[in-house]
């Protein structure tokens, strides 16, 4: 055991090359599936970029295309019934297109995942410590037996008690979390420069949660990695993320710091998002305020604003432009919204609704 | 904080509705090769009392496993105690038969996580709501098909959509389904295990404040599961924390969520994420090491010393009573040798036990110095 003095999460570390354009630059991502009811639009239009040493949040409801959004940068999706447009940018080399050669050395080695569900990520007829020394014999040439040492020194950086002994164990010989470190582990085998953790935690009660969040972080402050967080946990947001993307409906509807999200927000949604959640530091004796109805279909999304169904201020905006109009996001401005609201009526309700409701400062 | 919360009358004054004592479940673990045998238990609850007050909301929390989800069918009598008691009324219900149970069945009820699961797909939403009021062979005034389309009317839903599948609905509008089933027979008693767990954001606010509504408007006592602790707090007059089949604190809402004494409580409040980026300078920072471990073969003593900073020999030979420690409040009751501070502000200094954290932030603070 020890205990440490604070130290606060820095900006990147000055050791990094500052490249040209944003390390991960994704723009007018559309990703559609042909399913048997009709073409599921999944991503409608996203863009968003991300900076080596940072760490993205991506925030949304069931449905609102987080994970797919994801699947398409990593090249995941199946050509047969995914329809991908637009233009996703890694290091300067663009990967809509690229060929799966290319993909599949990108992955593991530039990329790498981490998934919500350990046991579907991790075989289990294999050792753990193979698992973790395949991609770094794969995609770093390494020899069989300075791959076991990799592994040995991966499962020690992650926490793993007596790694020596644990590196032949088999993935049920783990606990959810200790399986949740082996492929963190995997990922981070061949020192990848972009790593995305689609819901990492969700499936892990709330201390392990911790370490494990607050591992992904420690390792990024060392390795300087960027990261894609997708959760749709708001505080998980708060404890990780740099900047925040909020998705609704396939697409961005809002983004900024984590700061500007959570204590400024400027769209309609997260408002909603954020007076509907029940908060340590919140009065209890106000209710709840949630939003009405629920997500929409993207088999056939609403017409203008897709929140327009569930939105409490659409009747504000003139002309019935809510149901009809798309509102646009500026493409690249970090902090944006897509609303049709006017700024002064926007300040208005902000500082006389939503903020009482977000709670104050310290429990 | 200065905000005021819902003080209730005192405890004393108020009568059990239902009383545990000493409630255990053990669930065998069989082996062996051709012959199974009786080799070990699952711990799953293993000595636990509580109380809930008529009209009351008392929270259950803590970890997967730790025998939430089990106390609560030993409640509804879903499952067979293996040891202690339960009192509904003064009247000791521990193992009466369905017979017995008959006229209170009604009284207790539960409401399940899976909103999908707990319906049936085949039956229409007026055939699910009213068939609790024909199992029991009650016949409202007005009919049975009047009484459904006023519950549907309580937990929001259309009464229109009486025909309506359950596939026709949305998540939270299945949950209200299954909130309408429960309430059929004007239950006294409601066991809601995970209630809003599996909805989304949006959608768990509309289902818990219609179980707040209902708890204040209908005098409705509840047993509140759930492992998200802000929740729980909204929800619950009182709160329970379970920690590998035991209650290890109890106490009113403002004691466990300001002034907790138990380290797992601490460790928990801690590891709950807020969504303000302020937070994490404001409050302590504690990050335990490893899982919780197995409940077949809970650690000796106080079973929280595996995973505890000021655990001592003496926690490993004695378990600890869960009592008023000095300085806590009427009611508030903690399980621990070595309580902690009554607060939950930041120290400073982290507690972090996990090895990997541990080395990580010791490079890194190196860096910085
Ligand atoms: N029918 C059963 N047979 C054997 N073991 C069981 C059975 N039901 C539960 N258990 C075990 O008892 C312990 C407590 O389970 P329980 O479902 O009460 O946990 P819980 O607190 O509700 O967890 P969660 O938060 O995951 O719902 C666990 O170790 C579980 O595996
Ligand atoms: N392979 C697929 N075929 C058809 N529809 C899909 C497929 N994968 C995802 N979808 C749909 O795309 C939408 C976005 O899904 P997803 O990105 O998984 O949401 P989340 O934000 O919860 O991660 C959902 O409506 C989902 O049902
Ligand atoms: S554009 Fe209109 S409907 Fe959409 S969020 Fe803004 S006000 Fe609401
Ligand atoms: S009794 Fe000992 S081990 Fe248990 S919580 Fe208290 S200090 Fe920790
Ligand atoms: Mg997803
Ligand atoms: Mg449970």
């Amino acid at each position: 055991m020890s205990i440490l003095t604070k130290t606060e999460a820095g900006p990147p570390g000055p050791g990094d090359p500052a490249p040209s354009g944003p390390f991960l630059s994704v723009r007018d991502l559309y990703v559609q599936f042909a399913t048997e009811d009709g073409v599921v639009k999944a991503v409608d239009g996203l863009s968003f970029d991300l900076e080596r040493g940072r760490t993205l949040g991506i925030v949304g409801e069931s449905g609102s295309g987080k994970s797919v959004t994801n699947l398409a940068v990593l090249g995941l999706h199946n050509p047969r019934n995914t329809t991908i447009r637009g233009e996703i940018v890694l290091d300067g080399q663009e990967l809509t297109g690229a060929s799966e050669r290319t993909l599949e050395r990108l992955r593991g080695r530039k990329m790498a995942m981490i998934f919500q569900d350990s046991l579907t990520a991790l075989s289990p007829y294999y050792t753990v410590g193979r698992q973790i020394a395949e991609p770094y014999m794969k995609h770093m040439g390494a020899s069989r037996k300075a791959a076991r040492e990799r592994a040995i020194e991966m499962l020690a950086r992650v926490g793993i008690p007596q790694p020596r002994l644990r590196v032949d164990d088999f993935p049920h010989q783990f606990s959810g979390g200790m399986r949740q470190r082996a492929m963190i582990a995997m990922a981070l085998v061949c020192d990848p420069a972009l790593v995305i953790a689609d819901e990492p935690t969700t499936a892990l009660d709330v201390t392990v949660q911790a370490q494990i969040l607050d591992l992904l972080k420690d390792l990024q402050r060392e390795t300087g990695t960027a990261i894609v967080i997708i959760t749709h946990d708001l505080g998980v947001v708060a404890n990780t993320a740099d900047d925040v993307m909020v998705m609704y409906a396939g697409r961005c509807v809002e983004r900024g710091t984590v700061r500007e999200i959570l204590k400024s927000p400027e769209h309609p949604y997260s408002w909603g998002l954020l007076a509907s959640i029940p908060r340590l530091s919140a009065p209890v004796d106000l209710p709840l305020s949630p939003i009405p109805g629920a997500p929409p279909s993207l088999l056939n999304p609403p017409s203008g604003c897709p929140f327009h169904p569930r939105c409490a201020f659409a009747e504000e905006v003139g002309g019935g432009r809510c149901a009809t109009v798309r509102p646009g996001i500026p493409e690249d401005e970090r902090r944006g919204f897509a609303c049709h609201l006017g700024r002064e009526r926007k300040r208005e309700i902000f500082t006389g609704q939503i903020q009482p409701r977000l709670g104050g400062g310290a429990r | 904080m200065s905000v005021p919360q819902q003080d209730h009358a005192p405890r004393e004054t108020m009568n059990p509705l239902l009383e545990v004592t000493g409630l255990r479940k053990y669930f065998p673990v069989r082996g062996g090769f051709l012959v199974k045998r009786h080799v070990a238990d699952v711990r799953a609850v293993d000595g636990i009392d509580f109380t809930i007050a008529e009209g009351e909301s008392l929270g259950l929390v803590g970890e997967s496993g730790c025998g939430k989800s089990t106390t609560g069918r030993l409640v509804t009598r879903l499952l067979e105690p293996s040891a202690g008691r339960i009192a509904y009324r003064g009247r000791d219900i521990t193992h009466s038969t369905r017979k017995e149970l008959a006229p209170i069945r009604s009284e207790i009820q539960m409401i399940f996580q899976d909103p999908y699961a707990s319906l049936n797909p085949r039956q229409t939403v007026g055939h699910i709501v009213s068939a609790p009021l024909e199992i029991n062979g009650i016949n409202p005034p007005g009919g049975r098909e009047k009484r459904v389309r006023e519950l549907l009317e309580t937990v929001g839903l259309n009464p229109e959509h009486y025909n309506r599948f359950p596939h026709e609905f949305s998540g939270g509008q299945r949950q209200r389904i299954g909130v309408a089933r429960a309430l059929a027979l004007e239950p006294k008693l409601i066991v809601a295990d995970e209630p809003v767990s599996a909805l989304d954001v949006s959608i768990q606010a509309q289902v818990v404040n219609l179980l707040q509504r209902l708890q204040r408007e209908l005098g409705i006592a509840f047993l509140f599961i759930a492992h998200d602790l802000a929740v729980v707090r909204h929800f619950s007059q009182r709160v329970a924390v379970m920690y590998l089949g035991r209650i290890v604190e109890v106490g009113e809402r403002r004691d466990i969520y300001e002034r907790p004494r138990h380290p797992y409580t601490h460790a928990l409040l801690s590891a709950s994420p807020e969504p303000d980026p302020d937070d994490r300078n404001a409050t302590e920072r504690i990050r335990l090491a490893g899982d919780v471990p197995s409940p077949v073969s809970p650690p000796s003593g106080c079973r929280f010393r595996t995973r505890c900073w000021k655990a001592q020999d003496r926690c490993a030979a004695e378990e600890p009573p869960l009592v008023r420690l000095e300085g806590n409040r009427e009611g508030h009751l903690s399980a621990c040798h070595f309580p902690e501070e009554p607060t939950t502000a930041a120290r400073g200094e982290d507690i972090v036990l996990d090895p990997a954290l541990a080395a990580l932030e010791e490079t890194t603070a190196d860096k910085t110095l």
